[in-house]
C-alpha cells in the first residue's frame, strides 16, 4: 500500500478535526479527497507528510510510520501546500534550483518529470515567483514538489482560486504523472474534479462519508434527479420547495434540480402548479446525477 | 435607467504593461454582473479602480454616481466589498462584528441595532450571535461577511471570489442571499471561478489579457459561441490568451 491510515484522530482544543479515519490507498492511484473547508483535508495531509502529529491512530506511507520514520517520509514525498509557499523574491528558476538542492539532486537529473509542466513557465524563469499569476504559481509549486522524484505526491487544494482553463491543464498534468507510477493524493473543493480521480473519498466534518470510484458514486445515487427551467428562475426555487411531492431542491447552473419524495413526480401536476404561479416556458426533465449532486444529497440526508 | 457603474475606455498601465486595455461597460441598478477572467487577466486591477483604491491611467469611470478621479472617498462610502480573504475580526462575536463595521460606515446606534437584528434574523444566527468568529464554521463566516458588506445599504457591492472553497450547499445558500440583495435594488459585481455560478448572473463579461472579449447574458453567450455551458464559453475564450 502507498498510504494507510488507522483510526486517525486530531483535535484542536475540543474541536474534532479528524474523527477516527481509516483507509488504504494503492500504489499508483490518483486519489481525491473531496470536501469543503473544515472537512479535515489539510489536517489529514499534514499528518501524512509528518508535519503534524495525530492525537490518535497511526498512518504510514510506503510502510514508513509518519511519526517514527518522519525522516524517510520527507525524502519520498512531494508536498504542495494549499497556501503558496515558495520564495516570492527568488526567481522561478532559483526556486526550482533551491528545492532540487535540498534534496541533493539537480534540475537536469529529473527534468523529464517536470518538463510538461515547467515548459509553460520556463519563458518566465527569470521572473520573481511573487510576480507570477495564480495559474503559473501553481505550475511552479508543482514543479518544485516533483523535482526530487517523489514516490507519493500530496497536493492540498492545488486548484483553489485557479481559473477554469488552468484547472483543466493542471489535471491533464496529473494524469500524465500517473503514468510515471507516482501515487497522487489530491484534495479539492471542486466537485467536478472528483470525476478525474481513480477513486475519491467524500469528506465532511473529519469523516469519510463515502469512498468509491467516481463511477460507483454516481451509480450508488438511487434517487431520480430532475431539472427545471422557467422564465422566472429566482422565484422558481422557493415555488418548487413548497411543492409537496418534492424532497430536496437546489440551483445548479442554468437550471434548478430537485429530488422527489417518491421515485417519481407527477409531471402534469407540477407543470400545472408552476403555471398557476405564473411561470412560463417551463422545461422539466429527468437528468443524470453528477458527483456534486451525490455529495449534496448525502450532506442533506445525513444531517 | 441610469447605470450605477459606468466605464468608458478605461486604461491602466503598470510601466509598459497594459493591465486594463480600453475597457467599456455599464452595470445597472439591481443587476448581478459577473466579472470573469483567467488568473492574471486584469480583473483585480479593475476592481481596485472601481472601488476607488487605484487611479486609472486614462478613461472615464464613475461608480454610484461619483467620478473615481475626484470623489474616490465618496465611492468608498457608497459601496460594499467582500473577498474570499475575510476582513472580519476572529476575536469578536458575530454581533460585535456588525457593530464595528456599522460604526466604521457611520451608521447611528439605532441603525446599527435595527440592522444587526434584521440581519441576524435573516441569517438565522440569533442563537449564535454572541459566539466569537473563531468558533463558527467557515460557511457561516462567508454569509456573515456578505451581510456586513451590505449593512450600510450600499448601491453596489463587490464580491471578489466570495465562494472559494465553500461546500456546495453553503455556496448555494450564499447565492440566495445575493439574489435577495439584488432584488432589493443593490447592484452585485461578482468574480468567481465556479462556472455554474456564472450562470446565476444576469450578464457576464469575460476578460482575456486585459480586454473584455465578451459581454452578454449567459444565455446569449452560449448561443454566440454555440456551446452548452458557461464553462465552455470561458474555455473557448481563455484558451486563446497569450
Amino acid at each position: 500500500m502507498a498510504v494507510s491510515a488507522n483510526a486517525l484522530s486530531k483535535f484542536y482544543q475540543d474541536k474534532k478535526a479528524l474523527d477516527s479515519l481509516s483507509f488504504e490507498i494503492e500504489k499508483g492511484s490518483l486519489f481525491g479527497f473531496i470536501g469543503p473547508d473544515g472537512a479535515g483535508k489539510t489536517s489529514l495531509f499534514r499528518i501524512l507528510n509528518s508535519l503534524l502529529i495525530p492525537d490518535g491512530g497511526t498512518a504510514s506511507i510506503l510502510g514508513f510510520d509518519t511519526v517514527k520514520d518522519y525522516k524517510q517520509i520527507r525524502r519520498i514525498i512531494g508536498y504542495m501546500p494549499g497556501r503558496f509557499s515558495l520564495y516570492q523574491d527568488l526567481t522561478v528558476e532559483e526556486n526550482l534550483k533551491f528545492f532540487a538542492g535540498i534534496f541533493k539532486t539537480t534540475i537536469k537529473e529529473n527534468y523529464h518529470l517536470i518538463e510538461d509542466i515547467y515548459r509553460h513557465i520556463e519563458p518566465f524563469k527569470n521572473r520573481k515567483a511573487g510576480k507570477l499569476s495564480g495559474g503559473m504559481k501553481q505550475k511552479l509549486a508543482l514543479s518544485c514538489a516533483l523535482i526530487h522524484k517523489p514516490e507519493v505526491l500530496i497536493l492540498d487544494e492545488p486548484t483553489t482560486g485557479v481559473d477554469a482553463v488552468s484547472r483543466g491543464e493542471f489535471w491533464e498534468m496529473l494524469q500524465k504523472l500517473k503514468t510515471q507510477n507516482i501515487t497522487i493524493l489530491v484534495s479539492t473543493p471542486y466537485m467536478d474534479e472528483a470525476s478525474l480521480c481513480d477513486e475519491v473519498a467524500l469528506m465532511q466534518e473529519g469523516k469519510i462519508m463515502q469512498r468509491a470510484t467516481p463511477k460507483r458514486i454516481i451509480e450508488a445515487f438511487d434517487e431520480t434527479l430532475w431539472s427545471v427551467q422557467s422564465d422566472k428562475m429566482f422565484e422558481l426555487l422557493s415555488h418548487l420547495s413548497s411543492f409537496p411531492e418534492i424532497r430536496l431542491v437546489y440551483r445548479s447552473g442554468d437550471h434548478i434540480c430537485f429530488i422527489p419524495r417518491k421515485q417519481s413526480v407527477e409531471e402534469k401536476n407540477l407543470l400545472a402548479y408552476l403555471e398557476n404561479l405564473g411561470h412560463q416556458s417551463v422545461k422539466l426533465k429527468q437528468i443524470k446525477p453528477t458527483i456534486e449532486d451525490s455529495f449534496i444529497y448525502q450532506m442533506q440526508t445525513q444531517n | 435607467m441610469k447605470p450605477v457603474i459606468e466605464v468608458e475606455n478605461l486604461v491602466k498601465k503598470f510601466g509598459n504593461f497594459v493591465a486594463n486595455d480600453s475597457l467599456t461597460f455599464s452595470v445597472f441598478p439591481g443587476e448581478i454582473f459577473g466579472f470573469l477572467g483567467a488568473n492574471g487577466a486584469g480583473k483585480t486591477t479593475t476592481i481596485k479602480i472601481l472601488c476607488g483604491l487605484s487611479a486609472p491611467t486614462s478613461g472615464k469611470v464613475s461608480v454610484a454616481g461619483y467620478d473615481v478621479y475626484r470623489h474616490s472617498e465618496l465611492i468608498k462610502k457608497n459601496i460594499g466589498y467582500m473577498s474570499q480573504k475575510f476582513s472580519l475580526y476572529e476575536d469578536l462575536s458575530i454581533t460585535e462584528n456588525f457593530q464595528f463595521y456599522g460604526g466604521i460606515y457611520g451608521l447611528s446606534r439605532n441603525e446599527i441595532r435595527e440592522r444587526t437584528k434584521a440581519l441576524l434574523n435573516r441569517l438565522d444566527f440569533l442563537k449564535a450571535q454572541n459566539e466569537v468568529l473563531r468558533n463558527i464554521p467557515q460557511g457561516w463566516k462567508q454569509k456573515l461577511a456578505f451581510s456586513v458588506a451590505v449593512m450600510h445599504q450600499p448601491k453596489v457591492v463587490f464580491l471578489d471570489e466570495p465562494t472559494g472553497g465553500v461546500d456546495p450547499i453553503t455556496r448555494r445558500q450564499f447565492w440566495e442571499l445575493i439574489y435577495e440583495q439584488a432584488n432589493n435594488g443593490t447592484t452585485i459585481f461578482v468574480t468567481t471561478h465556479y462556472m455554474d455560478e456564472a450562470e446565476y448572473c444576469g450578464r457576464v463579461s469575460i476578460m482575456v489579457d486585459g480586454k473584455i472579449e465578451a459581454l452578454d447574458s449567459p444565455e446569449k453567450l452560449k448561443n454566440q459561441f454555440a456551446v452548452n455551458s458557461m464553462n465552455d464559453v470561458f474555455v473557448k475564450l481563455a484558451r486563446a490568451a497569450k
